[in-house]
């Protein structure tokens, strides 16, 4: 077994385009669910809005890169609006199965063929990187050092990423500290008692949405920057991958959505190299290389059960609240 | 615990104009309601033709369970919507009005099953009380320079108000470590966060200890020292007539009685109604939905009782041979 090109494979995978996507629609279900209480089952649409509307604002609008992206961001928050405005009033429940809905509802639409000038169906888009290139100002040349290997090509969406999802976690943060994060905790810890208190609960509720939204949004955004908008993405497992992440982090905390989100794509990449060596070297007799890669599909599913029974506050949170969970 | 509430206070008398009867007409009304009805179904929870609620005193509301005392809270303070009827808060009608804007004009309640924000700090759930916060709007939350100087004020009001209740040592604990008692007098001095004319309590005493009784009680009767109007429902006689300058009693959905703590008590009615001395006769008599009087009934009762123990002993006399 090569252990120096499987670790180094998972090493790389911490500074990627994908586990920034990933990181940026952890905080934003982060804000959902950690500190609103908001049950979003419909990550994976919130991340397909975003991506969407940034290619189809390219390629069939002609936008420039920017412009597409915050027409994409427009999108997400009236996506938020549509799904908030019948659900918010109910019980907490009822978000969770309309999102659920919605994001399926969305990919079909995006597979559909009647769209297909538009959406390309179950082809996806692609070819629409040109604008968001030319932007790049990096010099040619070859960037990075150890595992971390890049070209000015595949660094310029790493540094737009890296700039949003810094960006995300600063306005997170600034917000969770002020009073308005504490009324949207108290939401989610009982919004009756916070109606007692004259605070229009509907409004925080909207509000929260709306911001988890476009960060989640954002997150499909960077995964898409430079490449490919495919359906096949933007499936309910995607939904339940953000949730593993969220939950390994903390979800409510600040940044533990982003160290979720790396130590999630780190173990990703890491199992998909290491089983299917492990069958190569006969140690894993009874299954196929393609087989023992599927593997790690499993271990995630293991791995969510697990954390949700032994460990629901996440790495970075704080254990105290688990003595009083209900 | 302090030797003033041993000693009985003065109560506030001269609330009502003319006789004391269910619906009779305040001097000073904070809160009036007219012909609030609501129904779930076939039954009707609430329907109160008329009441007011005297201003600066402490009314209790006292009833036997069912009797629609927590309905009738939740219509009042917007958490549910009634199918007919007005009422009104200090001349303005609620009608119509959501729990958060009703809570904004003055009217704060508690909650029957205590609200205490667990994963909270106690800190936190007293400042999320304070009402009119700039920083919890959400572009002026991301500029502290806007909020922090009103939130350091607000979080000084916090730590008298704990003191007072004396959580102050709990200030900085997860609400959720707080005892039940502890819950509820937090969950009242969070209510006082918001500075609200009228503090309406859904069972304060429920699940308290003895002790913390008396020091809740005292805190009661301090607010409407500070001029509040205090409503309550109360399942605690001694409590009701320790404290309370006016007693309502509802029963079925309706109210049954009013008047001052001592002569309400005296009523036959509230005894049917709640006290119990016809235990076996039908709520319905004692609010009217039933003709019959209580004692025609009781008479009735006993006649069916007796008339089922010489059936069963015919039966029994039947298997005897």
């Amino acid at each position: 077994m090569d252990w120096s090109s499987i670790l180094n494979q998972s090493a790389s995978s911490i500074i990627s385009t994908t586990t920034i996507a990933y990181a940026l629609a952890a905080v934003g279900l982060g804000v959902h669910f950690g500190q609103a209480g908001l049950l979003n089952m419909g990550v994976a649409g919130f991340m397909a809005v975003g991506a969407y509307g940034y290619a189809i604002s390219i390629l069939t609008f002609g936008f420039p890169w920017w412009l597409a992206a915050l027409t994409a961001l427009f999108a997400s928050v009236v996506f938020a609006l549509i799904l908030g405005i019948p659900t918010l009033r109910l019980r907490g429940d009822y978000l969770a199965i309309v999102t659920i809905a919605a994001a399926e509802v969305l990919r079909l639409l995006l597979l559909t063929v009647a769209f297909d000038d538009v959406t390309g169906s179950a082809d996806g888009l692609f070819g629409f990187s040109g604008s968001f290139d030319e932007s790049n100002p990096l010099p040619e040349g070859d960037y990075g050092f150890g595992p971390w290997q890049f070209n000015e090509t595949t660094l310029w969406p790493v540094i737009v990423g890296a700039v949003l999802l810094t960006l995300s976690v600063l306005l997170v943060w600034a917000l969770m500290r002020s009073p308005w994060g504490r009324v949207l905790r108290g939401i989610r810890e009982d919004e009756d008692a916070v109606r007692a208190l004259g605070k229009n609960v509907f409004a925080y509720k909207m509000q929260a949405l709306v911001l988890g939204g476009v960060i989640i949004a954002a997150g499909g955004i960077v995964y898409t920057l430079g490449s490919n908008a495919s359906p096949g993405v933007y499936v309910t497992s995607l939904t339940f991958f953000v949730y593993t992440i969220v939950l390994l982090g903390g979800a409510a905390t600040i940044f533990g959505p982003v160290l979720g989100s790396i130590i999630f794509w780190v173990l990703q990449y890491f199992l998909s190299n290491l089983m299917p060596a492990l069958v190569d070297a006969g140690v894993l007799p009874f299954m196929t290389a393609n087989q023992a890669g599927m593997v790690r599909f499993i271990l995630v599913g293991v791995g969510l059960m697990l954390l949700v029974v032994f460990m629901p506050q996440g790495i970075m949170g704080n254990k105290k609240e688990m003595t009083f969970v209900k | 615990m302090s030797s003033d509430a041993l000693a009985p206070r003065a109560k506030s008398t001269g609330l009502h104009q003319g006789e004391a009867a269910p619906g009779c007409a305040k001097v000073d009304p904070i809160l009036v309601a007219d012909g609030v009805r609501r129904t779930f179904g076939g039954m009707t929870a609430v329907d109160v033709e008329h009441v007011e609620i005297p201003r600066g005193a402490i009314t209790a509301l006292i009833g036997p369970n069912g009797a629609g005392k927590t309905t009738f809270f939740n219509l009042l303070t917007g958490f549910d919507t009634p199918d007919a009827g007005s009422w009104s808060f200090e001349g303005r009608s609620l009608a119509g009005v959501s729990a958060y804007k009703v809570a904004r004009r003055g009217l704060v309640r508690t909650f029957q099953l205590t609200k205490a924000l667990g994963l909270l700090t106690v800190l936190e759930n007293m400042k999320l009380g304070a009402t009119g916060q700039r920083g919890e709007r959400f572009f002026t939350s991301l500029v502290p320079g806007i909020w922090r100087a009103q939130d350091q004020a607000i979080e000084e009001r916090a730590h008298e108000l704990l003191a007072r209740f004396k959580l102050d040592t709990k200030a900085a604990d997860y609400a959720a470590s707080l005892s039940g008692g502890q819950r509820k007098l937090l969950e009242m001095a969070r209510a006082l966060m918001s500075e609200p004319t009228l503090v309406m309590l859904d069972e304060p005493m429920a699940g308290v200890n003895p002790a913390l009784t008396q020091s809740l009680l005292d805190h009661i009767l301090g607010l409407k020292d500070q001029g509040m109007t205090v409503l309550f429902v109360e399942h605690d006689m001694h409590m009701v007539r320790h404290i309370a300058d006016w007693v309502i009693v509802m029963a079925e959905g309706k109210i049954v009685a009013e008047g001052d703590p001592t002569s309400v008590m005296a009523d036959p009615a509230v005894i049917d109604a709640y006290l119990g001395a016809h235990q076996d006769v039908d709520l319905g008599v004692v609010t009217g939905r039933v003709t019959g009087t209580p004692e025609q009934q009781a008479q009735a009762e006993a006649e069916r009782l007796r008339l089922e123990a010489e059936a069963r002993d015919e039966v029994e006399q039947e298997e005897n041979r």
